[in-house]
């Protein structure tokens, strides 16, 4: 900037007229001189006929192997072929078909810089570079030539054509904007609910058979959704995807219940959101001896004897409880549904 | 005039096609513009190329899975030839993919040529813009190419997580989950973000369809058109060279592109191609059929994403618990989101701004041609380690899980151990980098002062043991010594007298860059270095040194650098030098 620009020349060809500041750099006054290129490095292949026949032979054999690669290729897409009734056969495929296409195509690229190595020049050449920018000829020209359109269009001189202009180039784009309204709908309130609700059942995924209250025993785990779900609905997985619920079952006494979440649990039998509060990864592991839920994407580990408060990793906030309690039939179900959005957070999440 | 235009043309169909081209195109012109331009030659310009390889297998291979891959989300129960899946619900396009897989000949090995292209193709142009940064191949005019490379990297990834998720299979189903409750934790704007990307509730029946078409059109056709720029800038500005006796900033040195580089990277195109092709016919991946279809509910354990995703992944894990916080109308800032978007997109954005900051700071306005080898510029490549070492640590990240199961270690541990190393490591990194690349240049400094050490151990008459030191040849020393050599400044004031706080933080930041400096050795100190030598200690070895260094023709040059000084003061002189017959 306020360095004393150092005329020295830029990329210092005679022929470049343009001369750069060097900024901070040092131009040593007596600088090693250069002792230009080097000699060139003679190979065998320069000085005997021998090598360069031997070469020669070298890089017509690597061509042949390569002709023999790719036509074995096509004899191999017929002698393994694949199996209408088991895949076991496509391991053979995969493996010889591949082999022998790289075989065809490693032995050409091979030969082909074998070639360009030993038979090709080997001698460096040097040519001439110039600086990038046009010579003052040209750049006066290119001005001249944007004042001229400049000029015959007015561009500069018809504020209204060109205000007006820049205004409606604005606006085009807009309704291109627009049209991608439909992507999604609005999400409303969808995030909010589940399909949990008083008395739904609580079902094994994926079998789908509802869950006895005296099955579910000490340190046993399920998987569970809503039993008003079903494969063959349309929404299945996204309704899935936010009422997967882990059912595990623990001894009354290790649980520490919040005030406001007495009677959420079924003699020692809790029912957590499996959506993790992090990014929504399901939280399916679940360690026996230290009563802790983890989550495998990124390590947020939930303690379940204290209502799942997070004890580690990224998340935030406990998973949610579903409240739950058994019918007439002994058979798990739904108090209601969530109290509180399932999975990851987001903006209004705490509004209502 | 007309006698000879008619005249038919000797030389058969070749010499007949090449005029009918260039009659109709002007292929003439196009050769004779082109036919001979020179390309410096080093193993490190091969991995742009191999990017570009890589690229060109993954349209290949891509084009052939597109005729198969059936992109809808539709519920089917497959009844395919993968017998432990059959009756299972599932969508079209994971059904397709088993398809590929195990009814098509060659499918699967398609499906894997492409993968592991992806893989090597964002591992190649990671590994070429380092080289870029390294070596200062970004300097003037080439800052614009490194933000288009830059771009093209990007890209890459973008191509990449795409195509990862179209198999609709349980692992990438899990990644879009991740990305969709990542998008949810944008303030204000994330939950219609997510419901318009899905098309309502996560998963929904589109996002797979979405991201194909940007998978296989728009992602691509933005690759080529940034590499279609990035490779024409290339050509106007013609390649770097390392620097090297003969090589300037006014010259290219190298081979002719016909024949030397049409037969080189034409068959390094066939070297890339049949390498990724053994790996693929070798190596399974992604083996999609083990993990089944998509569904919200399972989850297997060690899970990871492609490994250039592993960064953005390992910032997302190494975010401390309980960031979450509600500002003062209840709405929710997912900080354990947003620190970790922030981190890499700030990361992402001092990568592309560096050519800027760097020119700014040396107010150097030449254009550079010559490559700078990294110890040459200790704290630019000390600023590359620390990024590195930051990227790898948010890389490490992604597998804290299983580094914890592999080496038997606390997860907790693990992890704790990450996010401290994400402060340290990278300081660490640059102090030790700058270090070393300092300690480089002095030794450097050392062989064209003193020349290298020969090993030989000589007794002098007086009984004192010297090492000779043989004097490296004129190619050699002048490598050592051709560097650009940046001194700090101090904030000056402006024309109105002002000192700036543009000016402050420029002179901060030089000096920062080059308080450390080792200067190249000028011939000033080359000559004052041969004369304090002690007379005894060069004469001694004289007759030994001469005998090796005649052998070799590179010497042959020293005499004409050393001429003048010598004529000066010969009886100082220093004999070995000296006395290197020419051979030329």
């Amino acid at each position: 900037m306020s360095d004393k620009p150092k005329a020295i020349k830029g990329a210092a060809n005679a022929s470049d007229e343009f001369d750069y500041s060097a900024g901070l750099a040092v131009i040593p006054a007596d600088k090693i001189e250069d002792p230009g290129l080097e000699p060139h490095h003679v190979r065998m292949t320069d000085k005997s006929k021998k090598h360069e026949k031997a070469a020669a032979r070298q890089v017509a054999l690597l061509f042949f192997v390569s002709i023999f690669g790719s036509a074995s290729a096509l004899v191999i897409y017929f002698l393994f072929p694949l199996s209408t009734t088991e895949f076991g056969p496509v391991r053979e495929n995969t493996f010889w078909l591949g082999l022998a296409i790289a075989l065809g195509t490693l032995a050409l690229g091979i030969g082909a810089v074998h070639w360009a190595k030993t038979l090709m020049p080997a001698a460096e050449q040097a040519e001439a570079r110039h600086q990038t920018r046009g010579s003052e000829e040209t750049r006066a020209r290119a001005v001249e030539i944007i004042k001229l359109a400049d000029q015959e269009s007015g561009f500069s001189r018809r504020k209204l054509i060109r205000r007006s202009l820049y205004t409606a180039l604005a606006f085009f784009p807009l309704p291109g904007i627009l049209v991608f309204g439909d992507l999604g709908p609005n999400p409303g309130r969808t995030l909010r609910h589940t399909k949990w609700a008083k008395g739904v059942r609580l079902v094994h995924d994926p079998y789908g058979a509802p869950i006895l209250a005296s099955d579910v025993t000490e340190g046993s785990v399920f998987h569970v959704v809503p039993a008003n779900i079903n494969p063959d609905d349309e929404d299945y997985l996204e309704q899935k995807s936010k009422a997967a619920v882990l059912l595990v079952g623990v001894n009354p006494e290790d649980l520490t219940i919040a005030p406001d979440k007495k009677g959420w649990d079924y003699n020692g039998i809790v029912a957590y959101s499996k959506i993790c509060t992090h990014v929504g990864c399901p939280v399916a592991l679940f360690e026996q001896d230290t009563h802790h839920l983890l989550c495998p994407c990124h390590q947020s580990t939930f303690d379940l004897n204290n209502g799942c408060a997070v004890i580690f990793g990224p998340a935030s906030r406990p998973l949610p409880q579903l409240p739950i309690t058994v019918d007439k039939d002994g058979y798990l179900i739904a108090q209601s549904d969530f109290l509180e959005p399932v999975g990851p957070s987001f903006w209004d999440r705490s509004i209502n | 005039m007309a006698t000879t235009v008619n005249t038919r043309k000797k030389g058969g169909v070749l010499a007949g096609t090449a005029n009918y081209l260039d009659e109709r195109v002007g292929v003439a012109g196009i050769l004779k513009e082109f036919g001979r331009k020179i390309f410096p030659d080093h193993w490190s310009f091969m991995l742009g190329e191999v990017a570009l390889y890589s690229f060109l297998i993954l349209l290949l291979s891509g084009t052939f899975l597109t005729f198969f891959f059936q992109p809808a989300m539709t519920d089917v129960i497959y009844n395919g030839v993968y017998g432990p899946l059959k009756g299972a619900h599932m969508s079209i396009a994971y059904a397709s993919t088993l398809d590929i897989s195990f009814e098509v000949r060659g499918g699967l090995l398609f499906r894997q040529v492409h993968h592991w292209a992806a893989l090597l193709f964002v591992a190649a142009a990671g590994l070429h813009m380092l080289r870029v940064f390294f070596t200062g191949a970004f300097r003037k005019p080439r800052e614009i190419n490194w933000v288009v490379g830059f771009a093209l990297f990007v890209l890459g990834m973008a191509a990449g997580f795409t195509g990862y998720s179209l198999p609709d299979d349980l692992l990438s189903g899990n990644g879009l989950r991740i990305i969709d409750g990542m998008i949810k934790g944008v303030p204000v704007i994330g939950v219609w973000i997510s419901s318009l990307l899905f098309g309502g509730q996560f998963p929904g029946h589109n996002i797979v369809a979405r991201l194909y078409s940007l998978h296989i059109m728009i992602v691509p056709a933005l690759i080529l058109v940034f590499l279609a720029i990035h490779l024409f800038m290339v050509v106007i500005h013609k390649h770097t060279h390392y620097s090297g006796p003969g090589r300037r900033d006014d010259n290219v040195v190298g081979y002719p592109l016909m024949p030397v580089y049409v037969a080189k990277a034409g068959g390094f195109f066939f070297i890339v191609f049949g390498v990724i092709m053994l790996i693929a016919a070798t190596f399974t991946i992604n083996p999609v059929w083990n993990y089944g279809g998509y569904d919200p509910s399972p989850v297997s354990a060690g899970t990871q994403p492609d490994w250039y995703i592993g960064w953005l992944d390992g910032a997302l894990r190494l975010a401390p618990t309980h960031l979450e916080t509600m500002d003062a109308w209840g709405h929710t800032w997912s900080w354990n989101i947003l620190l970790p978007l922030i981190v890499g997109v700030l990361f992402l954005v001092v990568v592309a701004a560096y050519p800027f900051v760097e020119a700014w700071i040396t107010g150097d306005k030449r254009e550079h041609h010559v490559l700078d080898r990294p110890r040459n510029t200790p704290t630019r490549t000390a600023v590359g380690a620390a990024g590195v070492t930051f990227y790898a640590v948010l890389w490490a990240g992604a597998a804290t899980d299983l580094i914890a199961t592999n080496f038997h270690m606390s997860l907790n541990q693990v992890l704790t151990s990450a996010q401290i190393s994400l402060f340290v490591l990278p300081v660490l990194a640059f102090f030790v980098t700058k270090r070393l690349c300092l300690s480089l240049q002095r030794k450097d400094r050392e062989i064209v002062l003193h020349g290298r050490e020969s090993g030989r151990i000589v007794r002098l008459p007086h009984g004192e043991y010297v090492e000779i030191h043989e004097p490296v040849d004129a190619y050699t020393q002048y490598k050592l010594v051709d560097y650009k050599d940046y001194k700090p400044t101090l904030a000056r004031p402006n024309a109105e007298g002002k000192i700036t706080a543009a000016a402050r933080v420029r002179a901060s930041l030089s000096k920062f860059y080059f308080e450390d400096r080792i200067a190249p050795v000028t011939q000033g100190e080359l000559d004052a270095a041969h004369h304090d030598h002690h007379e005894a200690v060069e004469a001694a070895p004289a007759a030994e040194v001469k005998a090796v260094t005649a052998k070799k023709a590179p010497a042959a040059k020293k005499p004409a650098t050393k001429a003048a000084p010598a004529a000066k003061k010969p009886a100082a002189a220093k004999p070995a030098a000296k006395k290197a017959p020419k051979k030329d």
